[in-house]
């Protein structure tokens, strides 16, 4: 399918179901990340609940150290 | 001096005169003076900053000088403190600005003292542990704190603004576990450029009077990629630092890292103040790509880092051998912890 990430146009696997399947498609689950799906941010608890699908736009910031 | 040193920023609307009035008499700290702090004071003093504050811990090394644009052969040479080469560096650039370079590791400790009397701190730090006491300090002294980072190619920035914005703690719970460090995945300077870009603008417009958007950012200049959230729903009503009911939990002496040398072993141990256990297989990885006589158990892990002898513990401990200088110690510990 294909979504909007962070203003690009990404083809991703069929077999992402939701934020948390996303997460691991980029190994960000272990790290601090701040996810808006479809204008509204993705609540950390509720990731494997809510569902990616074909279309959806999803902003998507990681956290880093460096400086 | 010449009257026309700042007429190019005074023609541009939002700043004009009064903007650079404005600008004559602030204060500036910039915490830091790696990469994005030695980019962010040249501009500043440019502009005409009237005072900035650099703080650091370490030295000028010949791995700096691909981005750290204050800095000289002569400056690694010399094993100048960072704080000090950019403060003479800064000096040359604009003669009209006060500039101050604090040798000194930031801590929950000494950072109060250090906010005193600013009207505006950038962040130019390389670790979250430093970031979170920062942003503890600028929201009890209601002094805007303009986050920024960067590794590789990828660059984040965010204005907090005390009682305007979620703090830094409402957008990062915890203490990451482990991160990717400019001195384990690399950087190029672009990138820099372009985080210190939004971060000085937001600075001019915070001391000019302008209105700032305070949405987190983040940029990856290499593939052309950009992200904007607007991060206000996550402002936190029990934040421990902003939040109803304050404590300013890294300000607090428990929780800082302490730091002990070891006597007659040339050695420093470190312990975070906050829990934070550390993978290490994880830390394996990356780690056995930069150091050398790598030595791993379930306990520890050991290895060779330039001249220093690391061992990390779990539990997030750390032996840094080789040194019986705290601020080396630490700067080493986050250089490859983050």
């Amino acid at each position: 399918m294909t979504i909007q990430l962070n203003g690009l146009h990404v083809e991703i696997p069929e077999n992402i179901r939701n934020v948390d399947d996303l997460l691991k498609h980029y190994q960000l689950e272990n790290r601090i990340v701040i996810i808006e799906l479809n204008n509204e941010i993705a609540d950390k608890s509720k990731y494997t609940e809510l569902p990616i699908a074909d279309g959806d736009k999803v902003e998507m910031i990681h956290f880093v150290g460096g400086g | 001096m010449s009257t026309t040193r700042y007429s190019r920023q005074e023609l541009f609307p939002p700043i004009g005169k009064a903007g650079q009035e404005k600008l004559k008499n602030a204060r500036v700290l910039i915490i830091g003076a790696g990469a994005l702090g030695t980019s962010s004071a040249e501009m500043l003093v440019r502009a005409g900053v009237g005072r900035i504050t650099m703080v650091d811990r370490d030295y000028v090394e010949w791995s700096n000088l691909q981005r750290q644009q204050l800095y000289t052969e002569k400056d690694v040479q010399d094993k100048l403190p960072k704080a000090i080469a950019a403060e003479k560096r800064l000096r040359e650039v604009n003669s009209e600005v006060v500039i101050e370079g604090i040798v000194a590791d930031v801590n929950g400790m000494n950072i109060e003292e250090l906010v005193k009397n600013q009207h505006v701190i950038l962040d130019a730090t390389d670790n979250f542990e430093t970031r979170l006491v920062v942003n503890d300090a600028a929201v009890k002294h209601e002094i805007p704190f303009i986050f920024g980072a960067c590794v590789a190619s990828y660059g984040m920035t965010f204005p907090m603004i005390p009682g305007k914005t979620p703090c830094l703690h409402c957008l990062i719970n915890h203490l990451p576990s482990q991160n990717q460090t400019c001195d384990t995945v690399g950087v190029i300077s672009p990138i820099v450029q372009l985080v210190t870009a939004y971060q000085v603008t937001s600075a001019l417009k915070v001391l000019t009077g302008n209105e700032i958007v305070p949405r987190l950012q983040s940029f990856d200049i290499w593939k052309s990629e950009k992200a904007e959230i607007d991060v206000w729903p996550l402002k936190n009503k029990d934040c421990p630092t902003c939040g109803s009911s304050s404590t300013f939990p890294f300000l607090a002496y428990e929780n800082q890292t302490k730091a002990a040398v070891l006597c007659g072993r040339n050695t420093v141990q470190l312990r975070p103040g906050f829990e934070r256990t550390i993978t290490l297989d994880q830390l394996a990885i990356r780690l056995k790509e930069l150091t050398s006589e790598f030595i791993q158990n379930p306990y520890l892990l050991s290895c060779t880092y330039e001249e220093f002898r690391l061992v990390f513990f779990k539990d997030g401990r750390a032996l840094i051998h080789g040194t019986s200088e705290i601020a080396q110690a630490k700067a080493i510990y986050h250089r490859l912890i983050g």
